[in-house]
């Protein structure tokens, strides 16, 4: 892909405190984010967390109920989509079938540039200003053209392309106007896995080069965390954490963030902390002291986990092979509580037959502890423990 | 996702516009019904008043009843519908699913001449098929009425696009279970072609009560007489003077089929639609 | 014979699908090819009902045609009637058809009142038209002259007769392309309506011309065919209003046609202005094909 830069736009996108209704179903709750400019941030959740409505907000496709969105240092809370300086692709790229891949990205600047009159249909062309207009936008389309690989397709229709193909055609038409904040809507889930995958490098470059702030929507946590500077988790209509991906995967603030991130899921345990401040799981100390007296939940990602000679006790149940590593499903035996951990598969030999019991360890300075509200809690690791008794 | 109604205030110069339309739309509606309420001396001072200053519906009705036999009339209208529909049915259904899913020796001839079939309008063979009923005798019959609509050629096509659509596997899985041909046409494909069949059944019944052009042709008289013929001949023998009673005709022709309309709108609507999108 | 099941299924299916078209296209034969194969040999002769025989005439029919005054008012009339109703007929349900789909509020009771001359019987319609295009004790005369214009004699003036039965035509084929329009407008997808937003259209007639316009395309063209042919088969208003008058300004071809069948029974010559008539439609679906191939359909 050829160079495609531009000065860098100002900005970035600030959405301060959005709220919105649908009938009786409060969607969104009260959400503020900021994304600097030449930012990339992914907003993730699972269907229905009111993701795309905010996203459709800062596009001024919708209306919020309460709060306001920035773009820059422009309030465009009550500007019209066109007026915004946004440019949104679309999960099912919207492209208009009627119109040439060249017509298509030509769109935007045509809209924008020519007035009523030029935009006339045979007309147009012979109105004052047209022709040199037209010349313009012609060179910046081939040169957005260019940037996605699309050149010898200028002439095609949407109905003629392949899937990949009409998302760069999307995305040419959201690079070329330059604008001063990029909007994905999911872009990557209508498309073959092994097409997902290089794309998503594709995505990052043409955001690197343009140097927009871009929010980007999507329901898939591995692409969150591959692609963004920094990752908001969202449910039920509020942000739960905005963080880098690293924090977001070590250090998640809330019991939901853990949960959603990661594959396998995260391994949650009842725990309890006890009057004397030690942390107890199924009545087992686990090396962890200073919580406040109460139930807990102990998470532990399946990485973390090894099976050894004492421990907290399982049951394996059944074993995947995933080719690089190993699953290892399992139970624990006191709360029947499932767990996974994952093994490289040289382990495999020493693995613990199905239906027989074994111990668990893991290295307690990496375990999460979590309130019964869900938020996390600090606790202490005793001092040389690194393991379970 | 749909976004909230605009208030009723911004929505307000549209609604207004549809209700002129709709009112002017309705006009000869309104002016039959309330010409048909009034007595000869108020239609023929043309006042502008909707409402009779003297009742005279039942009179007017009544002479309708009494003159012309309105009941024979919508019996017509029913049978030669009725009649024409389940030829229709009967012929189209089995041909257009042969056409659809089996594979036969002279398929391609058959669908062209389907197509051709579309092309050419009723219209032209009606001269021939006058003569033939004629010299056959049965003219001003309800044969005549019924058996040159009994080949619906759009109805064919309709089916086969519909059967079209119906999956393969099915049919195979009938095939497995060791149906009969013939078996799977009545258990398997005829209880699914219901939403093309009353879509179709719609778009027939109003293209037949409807038509003047054929009926006109082979009826004479009354026995035989359909509905719209009946409204010509009524018209005619008033020759302009009962203005009256020729509106309440009218109306009480009309009537069954706006009624019904009124009941099953969204049938209606869906079946031109859908006819007319596959058409 | 032990004719195996494989060998048995082709056949079996054959023989079944000729069973079940068979009704079809016996009636197809007696009621369809076998007729209209008639009307085009009667064209060529000078048969006439009750007379004793009748001659292979070749052209003559197409002869007396071409120079008879009234056939040639009679194709001219015709013309101009498609020439009124269909534009008018499609642009009026274009336009209502995007005032309902703009808002929520009253689509079905609007739908229905545009839809009502669809199934309503023509002829007692007709009657109705008649009452209220009447001179003198017309309503709509009456409103005209209390507004202190004119009254003209519409359906009795041969200045006016054509476009007071285009008027009515326009009535009748309003509500049919309305639900045509209405099922191609819910078609288009929301999404690019967001997009053409997104990329900057702001006004209704940007929209309407980035998206509306061309994905109704197919449907346009659709309700085009449909209506040119619904109008030249123009023959109930006239049957019922004018019967041809006055003095030929209302005469279409199918009415000459029946007249000519049926009236005079000169069916030769009748079957030559079927044949006229045939063309037309022909012509008109042909323009349909070629437009498809082209620039309508983009999927």
């Amino acid at each position: 892909m050829t160079e495609f830069t531009g000065h860098p736009p100002p900005g970035g996108i600030h959405i301060r405190a959005v709220e919105k209704r649908f009938g009786h179903t409060q969607v969104l709750r009260g959400v503020s984010l900021d994304i600097a400019a030449g930012e990339f941030v992914a907003l993730v959740g699972p269907s229905g967390c009111g993701k795309t409505t905010l996203m459709r907000i800062v596009a001024g496709i919708e209306q919020a109920d309460a709060g306001s969105v920035a773009i820059g240092d422009r309030d465009v809370t009550r500007l019209r989509p066109g007026d915004r300086d946004v440019a949104m692709v679309f999960q099912s790229y919207a492209l208009y079938p009627h119109l040439t891949v060249a017509e298509n990205i030509r769109v935007p600047l045509a809209l924008r540039r020519l007035n009523a009159w030029q935009r006339l249909p045979l007309l147009g062309g012979w109105m004052p200003g047209a022709a040199d207009e037209g010349h313009r936008m012609d060179q910046e389309v081939r040169r957005a053209a260019e940037a996605l690989g699309l050149r010898a397709l200028l002439d095609r229709r949407p109905a003629q392309l392949s899937g990949g193909q009409r998302q760069r055609v999307a995305l040419a038409r959201a690079i070329v106007r330059r604008p001063a904040a990029f909007l994905m809507d999911e872009p990557l889930s209508n498309l073959d896995a092994s097409l997902r995958v290089q794309t998503r490098r594709e995505i990052v470059d043409i955001h690197r080069q343009a140097g927009a702030a871009t929010l980007y929507v999507t329901h898939d946590q591995s692409e969150a965390l591959t692609m963004a500077d920094r990752v908001a988790v969202m449910q039920d209509g509020e942000l739960l954490q905005v963080a880098t991906p690293e924090a977001i995967y070590a250090d998640p603030a809330d019991l939901r963030v853990a949960t959603f991130i990661g594959s396998p899921r995260i391994n949650t345990l009842p725990a309890e902390a006890g009057t004397d401040g030690m942390v107890r799981v199924g009545g087992h100390p686990v090396g962890l002291w200073g919580a406040r007296p109460g139930p807990l939940t102990l998470a532990i990602r399946p990485e973390d986990l090894l099976p050894a000679a004492t421990g907290l006790p399982a049951r394996a149940e059944a074993l995947e092979f995933l080719g690089e590593s190993l699953l290892l499903h399992a139970r624990h035996e006191a709360t029947g509580a499932p767990l996974v951990l994952r093994l490289p598969p040289e382990m495999r030999p020493d693995l613990p037959p199905g239906g027989s019991a074994f111990a668990l360890q893991f290295d307690t300075s990496r375990a999460l502890l979590f309130g019964p509200e869900g938020h996390r809690v600090g606790a202490s690791v005793l001092s040389g423990m690194h393991a379970l008794v | 996702m749909s976004e909230p109604r605009p208030p009723l205030l911004r929505d307000a110069p549209r609604l207004a516009l549809l209700a002129l339309a709709g009112v002017i739309m309705l006009m000869p509606y309104i002016w039959m019904v309330a010409a048909s309420m009034k007595p000869l001396d108020e239609i023929f001072r043309a006042s502008l008043s909707l409402w009779p200053e003297r009742f005279f519906a039942i009179e007017n009705y009544g002479k309708v009843f009494a003159t012309i036999p309105v009941g024979r009339y919508l019996w017509n209208g029913l049978v030669v519908c009725g009649g024409i529909l389940f030829f229709q049915l009967l012929f189209a259904v089995p041909a257009g699913y042969a056409l659809a899913k089996l594979r036969f020796p002279g398929k391609d001839l058959v669908f062209g001449a389907v197509m051709l079939g579309l092309l050419v309008p009723p219209h032209v063979q009606a001269l021939p098929l006058y003569v033939a009923f004629s010299q056959v005798g049965l003219l001003n019959s309800y044969t005549a009425l019924i058996a040159p609509f009994t080949i619906s050629v759009f109805a064919i096509f309709l089916f086969r696009q519909f059967f079209r659509s119906l999956p393969d596997d099915l049919i195979h899985a009938a095939r497995l279970d060791g149906f009969s041909e013939l078996a799977i046409v009545w258990r398997v494909v005829l209880p699914n072609a219901w939403p093309a069949a009353t879509a179709f059944a719609i778009f027939s019944v109003v293209a037949h009560w409807n038509d003047l052009f054929w009926p006109l042709i082979v009826v004479n008289g009354t026995d035989y007489a359909t509905p719209a013929l009946g409204v010509l001949f009524f018209r005619s023998a008033e020759a302009g003077d009962d203005f009256g009673a020729l509106m309440a005709a009218a109306v009480i022709m009309t009537a069954p089929l706006v009624i019904a309309f009124l009941l099953a709108q969204r049938r209606f609507v869906e079946g031109i639609a859908t006819t007319g999108l596959k058409g | 014979m032990a004719l195996t099941r494989a060998a048995r299924a082709p056949w079996g299916e054959a023989a079944a699908a000729w069973m079940l078209s068979a009704p079809a296209v016996l009636a197809y034969v007696l009621m369809l090819a076998l007729p209209t194969l008639a009307t085009v040999l009667l064209a060529f002769t000078d048969f006439e009902l009750g007379a004793t025989g009748f001659r292979w005439i070749g052209l003559d029919n197409f002869a007396e045609m071409l120079s008879d005054r009234g056939f040639g008012i009679s194709l001219r009339n015709t013309l101009i009637y498609v020439g009124l109703v269909t534009p008018g007929s499609i642009a009026g349900a274009l336009a209502l058809a995007l005032l309902i789909e703009a808002g929520l509020r009253g689509r079905t009771l609007f739908r229905a009142v545009f839809f009502l001359p669809v199934v309503s019987l023509t002829v007692a319609m007709a009657a109705a038209w008649q009452y209220l295009l009447h001179p003198t004790i017309g309503p709509l005369n009456a409103m005209l002259r209390l507004a202190g214009l004119g009254a003209p004699e519409w359906l009795s003036s041969s200045s006016t007769v054509l476009v007071s039965l285009a008027a009515i035509g326009i009535w009748e084929n309003l509500g049919f392309n309305l639900v045509l329009f209405l099922a191609g407008l819910t078609a288009i997808p929301r999404e690019l309506y967001a997009a053409a937003e997104v990329d900057g259209a702001r006004s209704a007639w940007d929209r309407f011309r980035l998206v509306t316009w061309p994905m109704l395309g197919p449907t346009t063209l659709f309700v085009l065919t449909i209506t040119m042919i619904r109008a030249v088969r123009v023959f109930d208003t006239v049957a019922v209003l004018t019967q041809g008058g006055p003095n030929k300004a209302s005469q279409v071809l199918l009415y000459t046609m029946y007249e000519e069948g049926f009236t005079y029974f000169r069916l030769g010559y009748s079957a030559a202005v079927t044949l006229v008539f045939l063309a037309i439609v022909l012509a008109i679906m042909w323009l349909q094909t070629k437009l498809l191939d082209k620039r309508v359909h983009y999927v």
